[in-house]
């Protein structure tokens, strides 16, 4: 159905008894032009633009769990574009863009509020690092404010900003980035694609690949049944390791627990999103009113979707170390999610070893952000069997050639990403 | 999480540091390129029962072998493991 301002009175006028369900809750055909292996928002992307980008609607999206019970649901929502990199500049721009009318695009309301990101420097080493980001972004028509602490003091009063160790001294502000919810865009992405024709097929599990006798990718195996292919696409962040060693893969990916937490709801405080520069803590407020942030992976490698206390207590020193007044703030809720760490923090996006298996991973803790420049990339390499030119550097080769895009600096271990 | 490291005793995961995996172990200088990358780059990832390396840098300041299950966070065993570390040549 068409969601408009028509629809919406027509069923307030008979009481909320008459919506349909959003997507159509499918069974498996035989086989399909393309399955893709994981409902989360960057398979639901890649499905929705296959079919309405690149002419391909035969195409079944494959969830072990339900829409929207993995990582999309998992994260702190904040969208953004302001990456320095070549290979990164370029591709979440593309994928901003992309928010700005994803809801036109998909007819559905995933509250896309650009309200504003901010990362904070304390030093002058950090705003000279800053200030170059910002003018990477400027070159690339992306837009970028340097703000000193005057600008900040009217727009921020309660930041600590003569903390002793790390006073704020700026900026630096991307006014087209903020948040969107997040449950609606995957529900608005199935939506579309299932309008579209798109199999969205829930409670699937992957167990295997069928493959022929030259070891082409021919299906899946599913707690289902077998599924035919044409193609496999996985996006899978989180579990790539896994689903890639059924195809007798090994990735330069470890699974990390990353944790988020919400407070109890306050009065408009946070007027966008914002990032304290010297530990790891980012902070936006949900429409309900409470605070969403969340800071540092735990370290360790995990699959058990929860994180230990020592981080909550980091990321919540992070906190009031920025906004002192927080700290009456009770905590409401604290969960945790499965993130694809990469050996260089950025993600892979490339057709694999194994023909017939594309790969969508590593995404560390930037998924969200990336959902709708993720699936249309992904699609295009799907559609077309070559990358797109905004995603030619995410290769899986990429740290063979000595080609990594290590926006941090780090090195190749992934916690430190 | 709670380590009980062989020296310290039961010690809260704070004082502790991850490196990783404890199976790759640093080829030999004449390996190759590929067993480099491999070494480097390449991770089993398990999902289950893996040994791992810890360093107790708020205790005893010693590394340790670990077991632990990465679906349930479980740890079995905890052993010394001086000189078993990232910086060990195959011989």
């Amino acid at each position: 159905m068409k969601y408009s301002i028509f629809s919406l009175a027509s069923a307030a006028l008979s009481g909320h008894k008459n919506w349909k369900p959003t997507w159509r809750n499918a069974a498996p055909k035989d086989r399909y032009d393309v399955v893709i292996i994981g409902g989360g928002g960057h398979g639901l992307a890649t499905a929705w633009f296959l079919a309405s980008e690149f002419g391909i609607r035969n195409i079944a999206v494959l969830e072990k769990g339900w829409i929207g019970s993995g990582n999309a649901g998992r994260n702190t929502t904040i969208i953004r574009s302001n990456y320095g990199l070549p290979g990164n500049t370029g591709f979440y721009e593309l994928s901003m863009k992309l928010w700005e009318t994803m809801e036109q695009d998909l007819n559905y309301n995933a509250m896309v509020s650009q309200r504003g990101v901010l990362n904070l420097y304390h030093s002058d080493a950090q705003r000279d690092a800053f200030a170059r980001r910002g003018n990477t972004m400027r070159i690339n028509g992306i837009d970028a404010e340097l703000l000193d602490q005057a600008a900040l003091r009217k727009m921020l009063p309660f930041l600590n900003f003569d903390n002793a160790r790390f006073p704020v001294q700026g900026g630096l502000l991307q006014r087209r980035g903020g948040t969107a919810r997040h449950d609606a865009v995957v529900w608005g992405y199935a939506h579309a694609a299932s309008e579209l024709g798109v199999d969205i097929i829930q409670n699937c599990e992957v167990t295997g690949f069928t493959r022929d006798t030259n070891g082409k990718v021919t299906g899946v195996e599913t707690s289902r049944g077998k599924i035919g292919a044409g193609k496999v696409g996985m996006a899978v962040a989180g579990s790539s390791s896994r689903v890639a060693a059924m195809a007798g893969l090994r990735l330069p990916i470890e699974s990390h627990v990353l944790q988020a937490f919400v407070s109890e709801a306050i009065k408009p405080l946070i007027p966008g999103v914002m990032t304290f520069g010297a530990g790891h803590f980012y902070v936006s407020q949900s429409d309900k009113g409470g605070l969403v942030f969340g800071g540092d992976i735990d370290g360790y490698n995990s699959y058990a979707q929860r994180g230990n206390l020592p981080v909550m207590e980091d990321v919540c020193e992070g906190g009031m170390a920025l906004i002192p007044m927080i700290g009456r703030v009770r905590l409401l809720r604290q969960w945790g999610g499965i993130m694809d760490m990469s050996m260089d923090g950025s993600p892979i996006i490339d057709k694999s070893p194994v023909d017939g298996l594309y790969i969508n991973a590593g995404w560390c803790y930037g998924g969200f952000k990336a959902t709708p420049g993720s699936g249309f990339v992904f699609a295009h390499l799907l559609a077309r069997d070559e990358a797109h030119k905004e995603a030619a550097r995410f290769r899986l080769d990429r740290f063979q050639r000595g080609a990594m895009i290590d926006e941090k600096g780090q090195g190749g271990q992934p916690n430190l990403h | 999480m709670r380590i009980v490291c062989p020296f310290c005793g039961e010690r809260e995961l704070g004082e502790f540091t991850y490196l990783g995996d404890a199976k790759p172990q640093r080829p030999a200088p004449d390996a190759g390129e590929d067993a480099v990358y491999d070494y480097v780059y390449l991770r089993d990832n398990i999902a289950g029962v893996m040994g791992e390396h810890w360093y107790h840098g708020g205790g005893c300041r010693t590394w340790l072998k670990v077991t632990r299950n990465t679906l349930t966070h479980e740890i079995s065993a905890v052993e010394p493991a001086a000189g078993a570390g990232a910086g060990q040549v195959v011989k």
